[in-house]
């Protein structure tokens, strides 16, 4: 890409602002359970809201993943959208943690606590969610001030492990090999990796 | 049991037939309309079985029709009945071969032709631990095995679905090994409750519901009531069956209703019936999903947690 036509894209990028992110991504959820309580979504509703916003959460952790490999593979920065682009993924998985543990198990404490012990894919969804919890705590300028960029950072690589559960979590709960979550975890292996190359790289180097 | 009732009233009386039929079909395409509204080939004057149907209430035509597991057409529940329809069921023919007096090829019109079929409503749950209430239509498969004459030899059955990656999309895909395969015990399968099933709700069966003939066995799991039947074979080993060789663990060759016995990734004490909407309560699953006292003596002395 010509140095010319990335600035240009750069530029344009910094005058998008962000919050249009949080005003607009949400809106897809809501719809959707619009149309659960109206009785669209066929057969098995509960089902559809589950799978539909698990699914978008772990898009959108892919998606936020994706912007520093672009950035440093095409020179075009989307950083300024990835905190809004994380917020909202977590407000997905929370979805599909809460239809689960209030439409599908009906708060039922007793159950809830068995599955989640006895079951690896809620486990490991469970503590995928729990990898969310400090991330989406310190989205926010002020607790960056606080923790300082590098102690920032490095806790925001939670976010790969919050992935990889994701990608497994999809992966231990459907029958035979469907294609989707397939390739999820092979996406997510990809951005991992690519970090992993980078980091070795850069050891190598000195 | 959450809809437990009583009346009188069949499902023909609440929904007119043509009412449902139109939800479905008869906006799809003219021509599907006209073959909707020929005479069904065998479903039309079946009488209810009462000693065998459980009074709870119906699940919708349109849920039990458009919420399958059908891996032929693809994983997700819409694909049967968005893509079924690339089926064609007539000719049909069915191999009957291994231990019996009278192997052979019987066509579809041969294996119903003086069968009485009746309807029978069971109780339906999935492996995924949903369930359904399904009016089927068709006969008990010991009538057509009796036809076929069992040798002394053959103690179980051994089933196979249609295998047509032309016409069934998700065998393009190596997800399963097909063709779909299922067996039973022989005197499961010449159970009174074993049904070989040609239609639901009064009606032939859906394509995505296993056209023109498949089987149900309300006691165990779904994925034993095979679809699309073309091969019954009599034989004396315990014939090796799609979802157990790909995760013996998780299916076994039994596969009977058992909520003590949880599948490896998710319980099985509870299930979520299909068509309660949004705020509905799960229930509890019954052992051999409430056909206990039908069938519970075929597995005297067996231990059902390690023969699940």
């Amino acid at each position: 890409m010509s140095v010319v036509f990335k600035q240009k894209i750069n530029g344009a990028i910094r005058r998008i602002p962000a919050w249009p992110i949080y005003a607009l991504f949400p809106l897809p959820g809501l719809y959707l359970f619009w149309e659960a309580l109206n009785d669209n979504l066929g057969a098995n509703p509960i089902q559809v809201l589950e799978h539909e916003y698990g699914e978008r959460g772990l898009q959108l952790i892919i998606l936020a993943l994706l912007i520093t490999p672009i950035h440093r593979l095409t020179g075009v920065n989307l950083v300024k959208f990835r905190r809004a682009i994380g917020v909202i993924s977590f407000v997905y998985i929370l979805a599909h943690m809460s239809t689960w543990l209030v439409l599908d198990q009906g708060l039922d404490g007793a159950a809830i606590w068995t599955e989640i012990v006895k079951r690896p894919y809620i486990t490991v969804g469970m503590i995928g969610f729990l990898a969310l919890l400090p991330l989406v705590a310190t989205s926010n300028n002020l607790s960056l001030r606080r923790l300082g960029p590098k102690r920032w950072r490095r806790l925001h690589q939670l976010t790969y492990f919050a992935a990889g559960a994701g990608a497994v979590h999809y992966l231990l709960v459907v029958k035979a090999w469907p294609i989707e979550p397939i390739v999820y975890a092979l996406i997510v292996l990809a951005l991992l990796f690519i970090r992993l190359w980078w980091k070795l790289k850069a050891k190598l180097r000195h | 049991m959450a809809y437990k009732f009583k009346t009188d009233l069949k499902y023909s009386d609440i929904t007119p037939k043509l009412a449902w039929l139109n939800r479905r079909k008869l906006m799809a395409s003219g021509a599907a309309a006209l073959g909707l509204l020929a005479l069904p080939l065998t479903a039309g004057a079946a009488t209810r079985n009462q000693r065998y149907s459980t009074d709870e209430k119906l699940t919708d035509y349109e849920d039990i029709t458009s919420y399958n597991n059908f891996y032929e057409f693809g994983t997700r529940k819409e694909d049967p009945a968005n893509y079924a329809h690339q089926l064609t069921t007539s000719p049909w023919e069915v191999k009957v071969d291994g231990l019996v007096g009278k192997p052979g090829t019987y066509s579809f019109e041969d294996i119903v032709k003086d069968v009485t079929l009746e309807e029978r409503i069971y109780r339906l749950r999935c492996v995924e631990a949903w369930s359904m209430v399904v009016p089927w239509i068709g006969f008990q498969l010991s009538d057509f095995l009796n036809r076929v004459e069992p040798q002394s030899g053959a103690k179980y059955v051994a089933f196979e679905t249609l295998l047509r990656p032309e016409e069934m999309r998700g065998q393009r895909s190596r997800m399963l090994d097909w063709p779909y395969r299922e067996g039973l015990r022989l005197d499961e399968a010449m159970h009174p409750l074993t049904l070989l099933a040609t239609g639901l709700y009064g009606e032939d069966m859906p394509k995505q519901n296993g056209a023109p003939i498949r089987l149900v066995v309300p006691w165990k799991y779904g994925f034993k009531s095979i679809k699309s039947i073309v091969r019954m074979s009599l034989v004396s080993e315990q014939p090796e069956t799609t979802w157990n060789m790909q995760a013996p663990r998780e299916y076994g060759f039994y596969s009977n209703v058992n909520p003590n016995r949880s599948h490896p990734r998710w319980s099985q004490a509870t299930e979520r019936v299909v068509g309660g909407g949004l705020f509905a309560k799960r229930i509890d699953t019954r052992m051999f999903n409430g056909y206990a006292n039908e069938v519970a003596s075929l597995y005297s002395g067996m231990d059902l947690m390690e023969n699940y």
